[in-house]
């Protein structure tokens, strides 16, 4: 399996502070891949800096197109790496709260629209077409993850976990290649995480994609990932796969503390 | 199907309307006209401003200088070559363009897009700032806008003003443009350009993550609102027959502001009905404003001015008890009025039980 996104020794400081420090990532095609850490261990920030919202201190975040070129995304705009096929969901919900569901996912559906302004407002030919295109796509989409029936409601009314399920649905509508997931399952209870838990799968066999998570629900986080990376200040203490790190002695330090010898 | 019939109903809507139009501009007497009139372009620019503020989310106040621009477009343009020298008696107009002449279309064509090349001008540092650093950004720019204009004497002649503008006071001419500004309006937000701007209001940084260009799209919003904004101004200088720097001060702004607030920030009908109770409304309080007896004694407070405190009053109750406006960020639209129509009592009680 190649790899599709990259991070090559990325570290970002806000003044004095080192939030992610030299940071290597290597995410493969088709793996769920998550990152883990204490709070406060700056995957957050890993995260913004490969969706474009900080550019790294220093480092470069590389991404392999679909053609197999690999290119720098270092410092691009959001809405530009978005295009290019990385979508994200938000620790804190961040849907727009008062529009519907089904506008929600159209304004998704939005980034790849080919005709200009103009002819959107006067509804010419061909942007009726695509309109039309989209109006399909997001009802599909919407059928396939059942919120077809909330369509019309406001976002900011659905359940908790709709609204987790819409943001991501939300998310899958540009059309991702890689979609990062903060925190999808914060504030769910089991029941719930287990939904969500075959929900990921689900869209990522359907949709092919690569998924890269930052989650603390170690029991979804052992069950679904194929590879797992710990961030512990800021720093890789360790990566392998669920079994390995669930031995491994420095993530158990790190997540429990050090027994201090008498 | 339905769509279809709104569309219909849209279309018969419009062509009602431009018979009252008719009707009004030979039946009805100037004074009755010139309100409509007023009405009308108020919409327009309320139209234009609620796009950037009430659908982009981003709070401009620039509304004044762009109305200003379209106008001393307009002003400029129109004036009939030979009457020039007439209006330009302190300082001559500059040769460049002492000599073009525009029918009133092309000015106000002229004035919006002049407009939109400002505000493009404007909006490409200014658009960067959030909130109320826009609101004090933007302000500013209109005043310089309205600064230069009187300083450019020998285009604009200053602080005099241009007056012997062909006055226009055609309802059927101004019910156009207001129609095909409401149309294009309401047709961009139902696009998906207007899910966009919806999309940067409702949380900016989501918008960026869905792959919305932030800059880009508010640009556009900001232009297209400076274009329209053109327009209206052109037609209000066209209408009050002259132009001058002192009519469009940065408080011109507040009234659209006022229009917009009220209707509803991100209703396209709201901005409709605010303009035309903000403006019919304003005249209809006259009578506070003449000396009234109540059984033969005079009653001390009905004297000029007294319209606008009853104004104020009323605004407040309004924003007190609808605090998103008449509209909110709903619309007018034929489904509901047919729901309406079809049981009124029970459309009334479901919607508040809603």
């Amino acid at each position: 399996m190649s790899t599709i996104l990259k991070t090559d020794r990325i570290t970002m400081r806000f003044g004095g502070v080192t939030a992610v420090n030299e940071l290597k990532l290597d995410i493969r095609e088709h793996q769920i891949v998550a990152l883990i850490g204490p709070n406060g261990a700056g995957k957050t920030t890993a995260f913004n800096m490969i969706t474009g919202v900080y550019t790294p201190t220093s480092g470069d975040v590389m991404y392999t197109l679909p053609s197999g070129e690999a290119i720098k995304i270092t410092g691009k705009r959001p809405s530009d790496i978005a295009k290019m096929g990385i979508a994200r969901t938000f620790q804190n919900i961040r849907l727009f709260k008062d529009l519907s569901v089904y506008e929600n996912v159209m304004i998704a559906k939005h980034l790849h629209l080919q005709s200009g302004f103009m002819s959107a407002a006067l509804h010419l030919p061909w942007y009726n077409k695509e309109q039309k295109a989209m109006e399909q796509d997001v009802k599909e989409l919407l059928q396939k993850v059942d919120l077809w029936d909330v369509r019309e409601e406001k976002a900011s009314s659905l359940p908790y976990g709709q609204q987790r399920r819409l943001e991501i649905v939300r998310a899958l509508a540009t059309g991702p290649r890689v979609l990062l997931l903060d925190e999808p399952a914060a504030g769910m209870n089991p029941k719930e995480t287990e939904e969500l838990t075959e929900f990921i799968r689900r869209i990522r066999d359907e949709y092919d994609l690569t998924i890269f998570m930052i989650e603390h629900h170690m029991d979804l986080v052992m069950e679904i990932s194929d590879w797992i990376y710990v961030l512990d200040f800021g720093m890789e203490i360790a990566q392998g796969t669920p079994e390995e790190i669930q031995n491994n002695s420095r993530v158990i330090e790190a997540y429990l503390g050090v027994e201090e010898d008498a | 199907m339905d769509k279809k019939r709104n569309m219909l109903l849209t279309a018969v809507c419009v062509v009602v309307l431009f018979g009252a139009a008719c009707f009004a501009q030979f039946e009805l007497d100037s004074y009755i006209r010139r309100i409509i009139n007023l009405c009308l372009i108020y919409a327009i620019i309320g139209l234009s401003m609620n796009l950037t503020n009430g659908f982009a989310g981003q709070f401009s106040l620039g509304q004044a200088g762009f109305m200003a621009v379209g106008a001393y477009v307009v002003g400029i343009f129109t004036v009939p070559v030979e009457l020039r020298e007439n209006v330009f008696y302190a300082v001559p107009m500059n040769p460049l363009i002492a000599d073009i002449e525009m029918p009133l279309w092309l000015a106000l064509l002229v004035g919006g897009l002049l407009s939109a090349l400002i505000a493009f001008l404007i909006g490409t540092p200014v658009l960067r700032l959030r909130g109320d650093y826009l609101a004090i950004a933007t302000l500013g720019f209109s005043e310089i806008i309205r600064i230069i204009i009187t300083n450019a004497q020998s285009f604009t002649n200053g602080a005099l003003g241009i007056k012997d503008i062909p006055a226009l006071n055609d309802v059927r001419y101004i019910y156009i443009a207001t129609a095909v500004t409401f149309l294009f309006i309401t047709a961009l937000i139902n696009s998906s350009y207007g899910r966009a701007f919806k999309a940067i209001r409702e949380d900016e940084i989501a918008a960026e993550a869905m792959g919305i260009n932030l800059f880009r799209h508010k640009c556009l919003a900001f232009m297209l609102s400076a274009f329209f904004a053109g327009i209206g101004g052109g037609l209000y200088g066209a209408l009050l027959g002259t132009v001058d720097p002192k009519n469009f001060l940065f408080t011109l702004t507040y009234n659209f502001l006022l229009i917009i607030v009220l209707g509803g920030m991100g209703s396209i009908t709201g901005s409709m009905l605010g303009a035309v109770i903000v403006t019919a409304g304003l005249e209809f309080l006259r009578i506070f404003d003449e000396p009234m007896a109540l059984f033969g004694m005079d009653i001390p407070l009905f004297r000029p001015g007294f319209r606008m405190v009853i104004f104020s009053i009323l605004l407040m109750v309004c924003v007190l008890f609808w605090r998103k406006g008449i509209m909110g960020t709903s619309e007018f639209t034929w489904d509901k009025f047919i729901t309406f129509c079809k049981n009124p009592v029970k459309y009334c009680l479901g919607k508040g039980a809603k």
